[in-house]
Protein backbone atom coordinates (compact mmCIF):
# COMPACT_ATOMS: atom_id res chain seq x y z
CA UNK A 1 0.00 0.00 0.00
CA UNK A 2 1.10 3.43 -0.76
CA UNK A 3 0.56 5.64 2.67
CA UNK A 4 2.12 8.74 1.08
CA UNK A 5 -0.93 8.54 -1.20
CA UNK A 6 -3.63 8.66 1.79
CA UNK A 7 -1.48 11.20 3.76
CA UNK A 8 -1.49 13.56 0.60
CA UNK A 9 -5.37 12.87 0.47
CA UNK A 10 -6.17 12.98 3.68
CA UNK A 11 -9.88 14.45 3.24
CA UNK A 12 -10.61 11.39 1.32
CA UNK A 13 -8.79 9.50 3.93
CA UNK A 14 -11.08 10.84 6.62
CA UNK A 15 -14.05 10.71 4.53
CA UNK A 16 -13.64 7.23 4.13
CA UNK A 17 -13.28 6.48 7.88
CA UNK A 18 -16.01 8.77 8.85
CA UNK A 19 -18.30 6.67 6.33
CA UNK A 20 -17.48 3.65 7.79
CA UNK A 21 -18.24 4.38 11.21
CA UNK A 22 -21.38 5.88 9.69
CA UNK A 23 -22.28 2.46 7.82
CA UNK A 24 -21.59 0.50 11.05
CA UNK A 25 -23.72 2.59 13.32
CA UNK A 26 -26.74 2.19 11.00
CA UNK A 27 -26.41 -1.25 10.60
CA UNK A 28 -25.49 -2.62 13.78
CA UNK A 29 -26.85 -0.31 16.35
CA UNK A 30 -30.31 -1.54 17.98
CA UNK A 31 -30.78 1.93 18.68
CA UNK A 32 -33.06 4.27 15.75
CA UNK A 33 -31.78 7.81 17.05
CA UNK A 34 -28.63 6.34 16.75
CA UNK A 35 -29.39 4.81 13.31
CA UNK A 36 -30.41 8.05 12.15
CA UNK A 37 -27.24 9.78 13.30
CA UNK A 38 -25.10 7.33 11.10
CA UNK A 39 -27.46 8.10 8.00
CA UNK A 40 -26.55 11.86 8.90
CA UNK A 41 -22.74 10.61 9.15
CA UNK A 42 -22.20 8.43 6.40
CA UNK A 43 -23.91 10.77 3.66
CA UNK A 44 -21.92 13.81 5.27
CA UNK A 45 -18.88 11.76 4.44
CA UNK A 46 -20.10 11.50 1.54
CA UNK A 47 -20.50 15.67 0.61
CA UNK A 48 -16.92 15.66 2.30
CA UNK A 49 -15.23 13.69 0.03
CA UNK A 50 -17.19 15.25 -3.30
CA UNK A 51 -16.62 18.61 -2.04
CA UNK A 52 -12.82 17.51 -1.61
CA UNK A 53 -12.35 16.40 -5.02
CA UNK A 54 -13.71 19.86 -6.24
CA UNK A 55 -11.18 21.75 -4.17
CA UNK A 56 -7.64 22.40 -5.85
CA UNK A 57 -4.64 24.05 -4.18
CA UNK A 58 -4.44 27.85 -4.48
CA UNK A 59 -7.83 28.08 -6.55
CA UNK A 60 -9.63 30.64 -6.54
CA UNK A 61 -14.03 31.13 -6.44
CA UNK A 62 -14.59 31.62 -9.79
CA UNK A 63 -15.80 35.25 -10.32
CA UNK A 64 -14.29 37.56 -12.53
CA UNK A 65 -12.37 40.47 -11.37
CA UNK A 66 -14.87 43.49 -11.34
CA UNK A 67 -12.36 45.89 -12.90
CA UNK A 68 -10.25 43.63 -15.52
CA UNK A 69 -13.10 41.27 -16.17
CA UNK A 70 -10.32 38.50 -15.99
CA UNK A 71 -10.72 35.40 -14.89
CA UNK A 72 -8.33 34.05 -11.80
CA UNK A 73 -5.41 32.09 -13.59
CA UNK A 74 -6.71 28.73 -10.88
CA UNK A 75 -10.16 28.00 -10.44
CA UNK A 76 -11.73 25.58 -8.05
CA UNK A 77 -13.83 22.94 -9.62
CA UNK A 78 -17.47 24.69 -8.69
CA UNK A 79 -19.68 21.66 -10.36
CA UNK A 80 -19.41 19.18 -7.20
CA UNK A 81 -19.98 21.97 -4.80
CA UNK A 82 -23.07 22.50 -6.53
CA UNK A 83 -24.28 18.82 -6.56
CA UNK A 84 -23.54 18.89 -3.02
CA UNK A 85 -26.22 21.38 -2.38
CA UNK A 86 -28.60 18.70 -3.97
CA UNK A 87 -27.20 16.15 -2.01
CA UNK A 88 -27.75 18.06 1.33
CA UNK A 89 -31.95 18.39 0.31
CA UNK A 90 -31.62 14.76 -0.43
CA UNK A 91 -30.02 14.10 2.80
CA UNK A 92 -32.09 16.12 4.86
CA UNK A 93 -35.23 14.59 3.67
CA UNK A 94 -34.30 11.46 4.32
CA UNK A 95 -33.63 12.45 7.87
CA UNK A 96 -36.84 13.84 8.13
CA UNK A 97 -38.27 10.72 7.07
CA UNK A 98 -36.69 8.60 9.21
CA UNK A 99 -37.40 10.76 12.36
CA UNK A 100 -40.84 10.31 11.41
CA UNK A 101 -40.57 6.69 11.07
CA UNK A 102 -38.99 6.91 14.33
CA UNK A 103 -41.41 8.88 15.86
CA UNK A 104 -44.58 6.38 14.68
CA UNK A 105 -42.86 3.24 15.69
CA UNK A 106 -42.04 5.14 19.07
CA UNK A 107 -45.83 5.65 19.44
CA UNK A 108 -46.87 2.15 18.75
CA UNK A 109 -44.35 0.32 20.65
CA UNK A 110 -43.22 2.96 23.55
CA UNK A 111 -39.52 1.84 22.78
CA UNK A 112 -36.44 3.01 20.46
CA UNK A 113 -34.79 -0.18 20.84
CA UNK A 114 -34.99 -2.21 17.24
CA UNK A 115 -34.12 -5.42 19.89
CA UNK A 116 -36.36 -4.79 22.26
CA UNK A 117 -38.95 -3.99 19.66
CA UNK A 118 -38.78 -7.09 17.99
CA UNK A 119 -38.70 -9.00 21.02
CA UNK A 120 -42.17 -7.81 21.97
CA UNK A 121 -43.59 -8.51 18.63
CA UNK A 122 -42.13 -12.52 19.23
CA UNK A 123 -44.19 -12.14 22.48
CA UNK A 124 -47.38 -11.30 20.92
CA UNK A 125 -46.86 -13.55 18.09
CA UNK A 126 -46.87 -16.43 20.45
CA UNK A 127 -49.46 -15.27 22.61
CA UNK A 128 -51.76 -15.82 20.07
CA UNK A 129 -50.12 -19.09 18.84
CA UNK A 130 -51.05 -20.35 22.21
CA UNK A 131 -54.59 -19.02 22.35
CA UNK B 1 -38.77 19.35 -33.13
CA UNK B 2 -41.98 17.76 -33.26
CA UNK B 3 -43.84 18.36 -30.31
CA UNK B 4 -44.04 15.07 -29.44
CA UNK B 5 -40.24 15.41 -28.09
CA UNK B 6 -41.11 16.98 -25.24
CA UNK B 7 -43.21 13.50 -23.71
CA UNK B 8 -40.29 12.56 -21.85
CA UNK B 9 -39.64 15.30 -19.67
CA UNK B 10 -43.66 16.86 -19.85
CA UNK B 11 -44.99 13.21 -17.92
CA UNK B 12 -42.10 13.45 -15.12
CA UNK B 13 -42.82 17.19 -14.75
CA UNK B 14 -47.00 16.88 -15.16
CA UNK B 15 -46.43 13.51 -12.56
CA UNK B 16 -44.73 15.84 -9.38
CA UNK B 17 -46.76 18.95 -10.42
CA UNK B 18 -49.90 16.72 -9.71
CA UNK B 19 -48.18 15.20 -6.71
CA UNK B 20 -48.47 18.90 -5.23
CA UNK B 21 -51.94 19.48 -6.50
CA UNK B 22 -53.20 16.10 -5.08
CA UNK B 23 -51.76 17.47 -1.22
CA UNK B 24 -54.60 20.16 -2.09
CA UNK B 25 -57.94 17.62 -1.83
CA UNK B 26 -59.84 16.65 0.72
CA UNK B 27 -61.77 13.98 -0.85
CA UNK B 28 -59.20 11.49 -1.80
CA UNK B 29 -61.76 10.27 -4.51
CA UNK B 30 -60.86 13.53 -6.37
CA UNK B 31 -57.25 13.10 -5.93
CA UNK B 32 -57.64 9.51 -7.33
CA UNK B 33 -59.58 10.96 -10.37
CA UNK B 34 -56.59 13.11 -11.15
CA UNK B 35 -54.40 10.68 -10.62
CA UNK B 36 -55.66 8.23 -13.35
CA UNK B 37 -56.43 11.08 -15.50
CA UNK B 38 -52.86 12.14 -15.66
CA UNK B 39 -51.44 7.92 -16.17
CA UNK B 40 -53.85 7.89 -19.11
CA UNK B 41 -52.27 10.63 -20.45
CA UNK B 42 -48.76 9.74 -19.80
CA UNK B 43 -49.76 6.68 -21.43
CA UNK B 44 -51.21 7.99 -24.59
CA UNK B 45 -48.44 9.96 -24.87
CA UNK B 46 -46.03 7.47 -24.44
CA UNK B 47 -47.59 5.39 -27.30
CA UNK B 48 -47.70 8.55 -28.99
CA UNK B 49 -43.63 8.59 -28.33
CA UNK B 50 -43.50 5.12 -29.38
CA UNK B 51 -44.96 5.30 -32.73
CA UNK B 52 -43.86 8.13 -33.81
CA UNK B 53 -40.04 6.53 -33.11
CA UNK B 54 -40.87 3.98 -34.87
CA UNK B 55 -41.84 5.64 -37.97
CA UNK B 56 -38.86 7.71 -37.76
CA UNK B 57 -36.75 4.18 -37.85
CA UNK B 58 -36.46 3.99 -34.63
CA UNK B 59 -33.73 5.98 -33.10
CA UNK B 60 -33.52 7.71 -30.20
CA UNK B 61 -32.84 10.85 -29.33
CA UNK B 62 -31.71 13.87 -26.66
CA UNK B 63 -33.80 16.06 -24.96
CA UNK B 64 -31.13 19.01 -23.52
CA UNK B 65 -33.48 20.46 -20.68
CA UNK B 66 -32.84 24.07 -20.96
CA UNK B 67 -31.11 24.53 -24.03
CA UNK B 68 -27.83 24.04 -22.43
CA UNK B 69 -25.08 22.48 -24.60
CA UNK B 70 -24.26 18.81 -23.73
CA UNK B 71 -21.33 18.42 -21.48
CA UNK B 72 -22.85 21.17 -19.25
CA UNK B 73 -27.01 20.45 -19.48
CA UNK B 74 -29.11 18.02 -17.72
CA UNK B 75 -30.38 15.67 -20.76
CA UNK B 76 -33.11 13.43 -21.08
CA UNK B 77 -32.65 10.33 -23.81
CA UNK B 78 -35.79 8.57 -24.96
CA UNK B 79 -35.61 5.81 -27.66
CA UNK B 80 -38.28 2.99 -28.87
CA UNK B 81 -37.24 1.12 -25.62
CA UNK B 82 -37.65 3.89 -22.99
CA UNK B 83 -41.23 5.09 -24.59
CA UNK B 84 -42.35 1.14 -24.60
CA UNK B 85 -41.43 0.74 -20.45
CA UNK B 86 -43.35 4.57 -19.70
CA UNK B 87 -46.18 2.86 -21.83
CA UNK B 88 -46.01 0.12 -20.08
CA UNK B 89 -45.74 1.14 -16.35
CA UNK B 90 -48.27 3.96 -16.68
CA UNK B 91 -50.61 1.05 -17.84
CA UNK B 92 -49.67 -0.70 -14.64
CA UNK B 93 -50.01 1.73 -12.64
CA UNK B 94 -53.44 2.69 -13.22
CA UNK B 95 -54.60 -1.16 -13.27
CA UNK B 96 -52.78 -2.03 -9.99
CA UNK B 97 -54.36 1.02 -8.26
CA UNK B 98 -57.78 0.92 -9.60
CA UNK B 99 -58.10 -2.54 -8.59
CA UNK B 100 -56.63 -1.80 -4.83
CA UNK B 101 -58.59 1.51 -4.59
CA UNK B 102 -61.23 -0.27 -2.75
CA UNK B 103 -58.21 -1.33 -0.23
CA UNK B 104 -56.53 1.91 -0.31
CA UNK B 105 -59.61 3.61 0.93
CA UNK B 106 -60.20 1.07 3.69
CA UNK B 107 -56.45 0.66 5.15
CA UNK B 108 -55.69 4.46 4.71
CA UNK B 109 -57.06 6.92 6.92
CA UNK B 110 -59.82 8.94 5.18
CA UNK B 111 -58.43 12.38 5.34
CA UNK B 112 -54.64 11.01 4.33
CA UNK B 113 -55.89 9.03 0.91
CA UNK B 114 -55.02 12.26 -0.80
CA UNK B 115 -51.50 11.90 0.39
CA UNK B 116 -51.35 8.05 -0.55
CA UNK B 117 -52.09 9.44 -4.40
CA UNK B 118 -49.32 12.16 -3.98
CA UNK B 119 -47.01 9.76 -2.64
CA UNK B 120 -47.37 7.59 -5.93
CA UNK B 121 -47.15 10.06 -7.99
CA UNK B 122 -43.87 11.01 -6.44
CA UNK B 123 -42.64 7.26 -6.79
CA UNK B 124 -44.37 7.14 -10.42
CA UNK B 125 -42.07 10.36 -11.27
CA UNK B 126 -38.76 8.79 -9.98
CA UNK B 127 -39.68 5.80 -11.73
CA UNK B 128 -40.29 7.34 -15.11
CA UNK B 129 -37.02 9.20 -14.53
CA UNK B 130 -34.80 6.26 -13.83
CA UNK B 131 -36.07 5.10 -16.65
CA UNK B 132 -35.54 8.42 -19.14
CA UNK B 133 -32.36 9.87 -17.85
CA UNK B 134 -29.01 10.59 -19.36
CA UNK B 135 -27.50 11.79 -16.40
CA UNK B 136 -25.76 9.59 -13.70
CA UNK B 137 -26.35 12.12 -10.61
CA UNK B 138 -30.02 13.06 -11.87
CA UNK B 139 -30.42 9.11 -11.62
CA UNK B 140 -28.96 9.11 -7.88
CA UNK B 141 -31.69 12.03 -7.38
CA UNK B 142 -34.65 10.40 -8.39
CA UNK B 143 -33.41 6.71 -6.58
CA UNK B 144 -33.59 8.63 -3.26
CA UNK B 145 -37.31 9.69 -4.27
CA UNK B 146 -38.52 6.91 -5.38
CA UNK B 147 -36.66 5.43 -2.19
CA UNK B 148 -39.04 7.72 0.40
CA UNK B 149 -42.09 7.41 -1.58
CA UNK B 150 -41.58 3.13 -1.39
CA UNK B 151 -41.02 3.38 2.20
CA UNK B 152 -43.99 5.57 2.57
CA UNK B 153 -46.21 3.55 0.61
CA UNK B 154 -45.26 0.10 2.24
CA UNK B 155 -46.58 2.19 5.80
CA UNK B 156 -49.31 3.71 4.65
CA UNK B 157 -51.72 1.31 6.44
CA UNK B 158 -50.11 2.77 9.29
CA UNK B 159 -50.07 -0.55 11.71
CA UNK B 160 -46.92 -2.09 13.86
CA UNK B 161 -46.00 -4.72 11.40
CA UNK B 162 -45.62 -2.15 8.12
CA UNK B 163 -43.94 0.63 9.82
CA UNK B 164 -41.41 -1.86 11.31
CA UNK B 165 -41.10 -3.67 7.82
CA UNK B 166 -40.97 0.08 6.23
CA UNK B 167 -38.15 0.71 8.32
CA UNK B 168 -35.96 -2.32 7.52
CA UNK B 169 -36.62 -1.24 3.99
CA UNK B 170 -35.58 2.18 3.95
CA UNK B 171 -32.36 1.10 5.92
CA UNK B 172 -31.61 -1.31 3.05
CA UNK B 173 -32.31 1.08 0.38
CA UNK B 174 -30.53 3.86 2.29
CA UNK B 175 -27.24 1.54 2.20
CA UNK B 176 -27.67 0.88 -1.58
CA UNK B 177 -28.47 4.55 -2.35
CA UNK B 178 -25.57 5.71 -0.53
CA UNK B 179 -23.27 2.79 -2.12
CA UNK B 180 -24.08 4.20 -5.36
CA UNK B 181 -23.67 7.52 -4.78
CA UNK B 182 -20.04 6.67 -3.90
CA UNK B 183 -19.64 4.97 -7.30
CA UNK B 184 -20.80 7.90 -8.58
CA UNK B 185 -18.72 10.26 -6.77
CA UNK B 186 -15.68 8.28 -7.41
CA UNK B 187 -15.96 7.71 -11.49
CA UNK B 188 -16.76 11.49 -11.49
CA UNK B 189 -13.48 12.38 -10.15
CA UNK B 190 -11.80 9.90 -12.35
CA UNK B 191 -13.60 11.06 -15.53
CA UNK B 192 -14.68 14.29 -14.99
CA UNK B 193 -18.28 14.10 -16.46
CA UNK B 194 -21.79 12.83 -15.42
CA UNK B 195 -23.28 12.47 -18.18
CA UNK B 196 -23.53 9.03 -19.78
CA UNK B 197 -22.15 9.56 -23.62
CA UNK B 198 -18.64 11.58 -21.96
CA UNK B 199 -18.49 9.24 -19.13
CA UNK B 200 -18.66 6.21 -21.85
CA UNK B 201 -16.09 8.35 -24.07
CA UNK B 202 -13.49 8.84 -20.78
CA UNK B 203 -14.68 5.34 -19.48
CA UNK B 204 -13.28 3.55 -22.97
CA UNK B 205 -10.21 6.10 -23.08
CA UNK B 206 -9.52 4.98 -19.43
CA UNK B 207 -9.63 1.07 -20.02
CA UNK B 208 -7.68 1.22 -23.06
CA UNK B 209 -4.89 3.53 -21.53
CA UNK B 210 -4.94 1.46 -18.12
CA UNK B 211 -4.67 3.91 -15.94
CA UNK B 212 -6.52 4.62 -12.92
CA UNK B 213 -8.13 0.34 -13.02
CA UNK B 214 -8.36 0.43 -8.94
CA UNK B 215 -10.78 3.51 -8.84
CA UNK B 216 -12.74 2.04 -12.11
CA UNK B 217 -13.49 -1.07 -10.34
CA UNK B 218 -14.53 0.32 -7.50
CA UNK B 219 -17.22 2.59 -8.57
CA UNK B 220 -18.45 0.03 -10.92
CA UNK B 221 -18.38 -2.43 -7.84
CA UNK B 222 -20.29 0.27 -5.66
CA UNK B 223 -22.66 1.06 -8.51
CA UNK B 224 -23.67 -2.25 -9.10
CA UNK B 225 -23.75 -3.44 -5.36
CA UNK B 226 -25.88 -0.68 -4.65
CA UNK B 227 -28.43 -1.35 -7.43
CA UNK B 228 -28.43 -4.51 -6.37
CA UNK B 229 -29.67 -4.15 -2.57
CA UNK B 230 -32.48 -2.44 -4.19
CA UNK B 231 -33.54 -5.07 -6.50
CA UNK B 232 -33.45 -7.60 -3.98
CA UNK B 233 -31.27 -10.09 -5.72
CA UNK B 234 -30.28 -13.32 -3.50
CA UNK B 235 -28.21 -11.86 -0.47
CA UNK B 236 -31.02 -8.76 -0.33
CA UNK B 237 -34.30 -10.69 -0.78
CA UNK B 238 -34.96 -10.23 3.10
CA UNK B 239 -36.32 -7.35 2.91
CA UNK B 240 -39.31 -8.55 0.27
CA UNK B 241 -41.46 -10.60 2.12
CA UNK B 242 -42.42 -8.47 4.89
CA UNK B 243 -42.87 -5.29 3.12
CA UNK B 244 -44.65 -6.39 0.13
CA UNK B 245 -46.62 -8.79 2.36
CA UNK B 246 -48.05 -6.00 4.84
CA UNK B 247 -48.08 -3.61 2.53
CA UNK B 248 -51.75 -2.59 1.49
CA UNK B 249 -52.60 -4.42 -1.77
CA UNK B 250 -51.93 -1.51 -4.53
CA UNK B 251 -48.46 -0.12 -3.06
CA UNK B 252 -47.15 -4.49 -2.91
CA UNK B 253 -48.48 -4.54 -6.37
CA UNK B 254 -46.47 -1.53 -7.50
CA UNK B 255 -43.18 -2.33 -5.34
CA UNK B 256 -43.26 -5.45 -6.71
CA UNK B 257 -44.29 -5.28 -10.38
CA UNK B 258 -42.01 -2.10 -11.16
CA UNK B 259 -39.78 -0.35 -8.89
CA UNK B 260 -37.87 -3.36 -8.21
CA UNK B 261 -37.42 -3.59 -12.55
CA UNK B 262 -37.05 0.44 -12.64
CA UNK B 263 -33.84 -0.46 -10.94
CA UNK B 264 -32.38 -3.46 -12.88
CA UNK B 265 -33.36 -0.55 -15.91
CA UNK B 266 -31.02 1.36 -14.69
CA UNK B 267 -28.39 -1.49 -14.34
CA UNK B 268 -28.94 -2.50 -18.34
CA UNK B 269 -28.48 1.19 -19.09
CA UNK B 270 -25.21 1.13 -17.01
CA UNK B 271 -24.30 -1.49 -18.83
CA UNK B 272 -24.53 -0.03 -22.16
CA UNK B 273 -24.52 3.31 -22.09
CA UNK B 274 -22.00 4.71 -19.12
CA UNK B 275 -19.89 1.66 -19.61
CA UNK B 276 -19.63 -1.03 -22.74
CA UNK B 277 -20.67 -4.36 -23.00
CA UNK B 278 -16.71 -5.27 -23.53
CA UNK B 279 -15.80 -3.90 -20.06
CA UNK B 280 -18.27 -5.31 -18.28
CA UNK B 281 -17.48 -8.86 -19.85
CA UNK B 282 -13.82 -8.16 -18.55
CA UNK B 283 -14.69 -7.69 -15.11
CA UNK B 284 -15.99 -10.74 -14.65
CA UNK B 285 -19.44 -9.15 -13.99
CA UNK B 286 -21.88 -10.96 -16.17
CA UNK B 287 -20.89 -14.38 -14.62
CA UNK B 288 -21.30 -13.10 -10.86
CA UNK B 289 -24.65 -11.83 -11.90
CA UNK B 290 -25.74 -15.38 -13.99
CA UNK B 291 -24.41 -17.09 -10.85
CA UNK B 292 -26.48 -15.08 -8.19
CA UNK B 293 -29.39 -14.77 -10.88
CA UNK B 294 -29.28 -18.68 -10.74
CA UNK B 295 -28.85 -19.15 -6.83
CA UNK B 296 -31.96 -15.99 -6.75
CA UNK B 297 -34.30 -18.32 -8.83
CA UNK B 298 -33.73 -21.48 -7.00
CA UNK B 299 -33.56 -20.32 -2.88
CA UNK B 300 -36.87 -17.28 -4.19
CA UNK B 301 -38.78 -20.34 -5.36
CA UNK B 302 -38.17 -22.65 -2.79
CA UNK B 303 -39.01 -20.25 -0.15
CA UNK B 304 -41.84 -19.10 -2.18
CA UNK B 305 -43.06 -23.00 -1.62
CA UNK B 306 -42.68 -22.89 2.18
CA UNK B 307 -44.71 -19.69 2.73
CA UNK B 308 -47.79 -19.91 4.29
CA UNK B 309 -49.01 -16.12 3.54
CA UNK B 310 -50.19 -15.36 0.12
CA UNK B 311 -48.69 -12.11 -0.25
CA UNK B 312 -45.43 -13.16 1.12
CA UNK B 313 -45.62 -15.95 -1.46
CA UNK B 314 -46.02 -13.87 -4.32
CA UNK B 315 -42.90 -11.73 -2.59
CA UNK B 316 -40.87 -14.49 -2.84
CA UNK B 317 -41.71 -15.00 -6.42
CA UNK B 318 -40.95 -11.46 -6.95
CA UNK B 319 -37.20 -12.31 -5.78
CA UNK B 320 -37.20 -15.44 -8.14
CA UNK B 321 -38.55 -13.60 -10.96
CA UNK B 322 -35.64 -11.02 -10.48
CA UNK B 323 -33.32 -14.04 -10.45
CA UNK B 324 -34.57 -14.68 -14.34
CA UNK B 325 -33.75 -11.23 -15.68
CA UNK B 326 -30.53 -11.27 -13.78
CA UNK B 327 -29.71 -14.72 -15.52
CA UNK B 328 -30.77 -13.07 -18.70
CA UNK B 329 -28.38 -9.95 -18.40
CA UNK B 330 -26.04 -12.29 -17.34
CA UNK B 331 -25.88 -14.33 -20.75
CA UNK B 332 -23.64 -11.15 -21.77
CA UNK B 333 -24.99 -10.68 -24.90
CA UNK B 334 -27.50 -8.25 -26.39
CA UNK B 335 -30.37 -11.40 -27.05
CA UNK B 336 -29.86 -11.97 -23.17
CA UNK B 337 -30.61 -7.72 -22.69
CA UNK B 338 -33.47 -8.03 -25.01
CA UNK B 339 -34.90 -10.79 -23.24
CA UNK B 340 -34.27 -9.48 -19.86
CA UNK B 341 -36.31 -6.28 -21.06
CA UNK B 342 -39.35 -8.65 -22.48
CA UNK B 343 -39.43 -10.50 -18.86
CA UNK B 344 -39.17 -6.85 -17.44
CA UNK B 345 -42.48 -5.65 -18.70
CA UNK B 346 -44.40 -10.12 -18.85
CA UNK B 347 -43.24 -9.63 -14.99
CA UNK B 348 -44.65 -5.91 -14.44
CA UNK B 349 -48.36 -7.00 -15.92
CA UNK B 350 -48.25 -10.61 -14.40
CA UNK B 351 -47.05 -9.72 -10.69
CA UNK B 352 -49.44 -6.77 -10.85
CA UNK B 353 -52.48 -8.78 -11.53
CA UNK B 354 -51.37 -11.53 -9.54
CA UNK B 355 -51.19 -8.93 -6.30
CA UNK B 356 -54.25 -7.22 -7.07
CA UNK B 357 -56.05 -10.65 -7.35
CA UNK B 358 -54.32 -12.14 -4.58
CA UNK B 359 -55.74 -8.50 -2.31
CA UNK B 360 -59.31 -9.40 -3.47
CA UNK B 361 -59.13 -12.80 -2.66
CA UNK B 362 -57.74 -11.85 0.78
CA UNK B 363 -60.37 -8.90 1.23
CA UNK B 364 -63.54 -11.82 1.07
CA UNK B 365 -62.03 -14.17 2.91
CA UNK B 366 -61.71 -12.31 6.32
CA UNK B 367 -58.50 -10.17 5.67
CA UNK B 368 -56.30 -13.17 6.63
CA UNK B 369 -53.78 -14.24 4.14
CA UNK B 370 -53.73 -17.91 5.57
CA UNK B 371 -54.06 -20.61 2.33
CA UNK B 372 -56.43 -22.21 5.13
CA UNK B 373 -58.64 -19.20 5.27
CA UNK B 374 -58.52 -18.45 1.78
CA UNK B 375 -60.11 -21.95 1.21
CA UNK B 376 -63.20 -21.31 -1.52
CA UNK B 377 -62.16 -17.68 -1.91
CA UNK B 378 -62.44 -17.90 -5.97
CA UNK B 379 -66.19 -18.85 -5.46
CA UNK B 380 -66.67 -16.17 -3.37
CA UNK B 381 -64.92 -13.25 -5.65
CA UNK B 382 -64.79 -15.17 -9.32
CA UNK B 383 -63.44 -12.82 -11.31
CA UNK B 384 -60.39 -12.74 -8.81
CA UNK B 385 -60.12 -16.28 -8.81
CA UNK B 386 -59.82 -16.41 -12.66
CA UNK B 387 -57.27 -13.43 -12.49
CA UNK B 388 -55.64 -15.15 -10.21
CA UNK B 389 -55.27 -18.44 -11.58
CA UNK B 390 -54.10 -17.06 -15.07
CA UNK B 391 -51.24 -14.61 -13.16
CA UNK B 392 -49.92 -18.02 -11.64
CA UNK B 393 -50.46 -20.38 -14.66
CA UNK B 394 -48.23 -17.31 -16.77
CA UNK B 395 -45.95 -17.16 -13.72
CA UNK B 396 -45.18 -20.57 -14.20
CA UNK B 397 -44.62 -20.24 -17.88
CA UNK B 398 -47.58 -22.22 -19.45
CA UNK B 399 -47.22 -21.65 -23.20
CA UNK B 400 -49.53 -18.80 -24.68
CA UNK B 401 -49.75 -16.94 -21.67
CA UNK B 402 -47.00 -13.80 -21.07
CA UNK B 403 -44.45 -14.82 -19.06
CA UNK B 404 -43.82 -18.26 -21.28
CA UNK B 405 -42.95 -15.71 -23.98
CA UNK B 406 -40.36 -13.86 -22.38
CA UNK B 407 -38.74 -16.81 -20.59
CA UNK B 408 -38.25 -18.96 -24.29
CA UNK B 409 -36.57 -15.59 -25.06
CA UNK B 410 -34.49 -16.33 -22.16
CA UNK B 411 -33.72 -19.77 -23.27
CA UNK B 412 -33.45 -18.70 -26.80
CA UNK B 413 -30.84 -15.86 -25.43
CA UNK B 414 -28.53 -19.01 -23.73
CA UNK B 415 -28.83 -21.15 -27.04
CA UNK B 416 -27.47 -18.24 -29.28
CA UNK B 417 -23.78 -19.28 -30.83
CA UNK B 418 -21.53 -17.93 -30.75
CA UNK B 419 -22.86 -15.14 -28.66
Amino acid sequence: MNFQALLINYHEAAAVIVFCIGFMTLMLHPNLIKKVIGVNLSSSSMFLFFGSRGYIEGGEATILDPVTLEAPAVMVNLIPTGLILTGIVVSVSITAFFLAITLRIYNRYGSMDLDEILGLININKNKRFQQ
Amino acid sequence: MSLVYNVPFVSIFLSILIAVLCTLFKNGRNAQRLTFALWIGVAVGSAMLLSTLMFNGGTSFTYAAGHYPAPWGNELRAGPLEALFALVYSIVMLLSLSGGAEHTFEDVVEEKVSLYYTVMNLLFAGMLALIYTNDIFTSYVFIEISTIAACSIIMAKGEGESLLESMRYLIMYLIGSTMFLFGVVILYSITGHLLMEFLQKEIVALWMSGEYQLPLAASLALMLIGLCIKTAIFPFHSILPGAHGSATTASSAVLSGLLLESYVILIIKIFYRVFTPEIIASYHVYDIMFAFGIIAMLLGSYYALKEDDIKRMLAYSSAAQMGYIFVAIGIGTNAGAVAACLHIITHAFTKAMLFTTSGALIGVSGHSRDFYDLRGAAHRDRLAGIGFTIGAISMIGVPLLACFVSKLYIAIASLIYPP
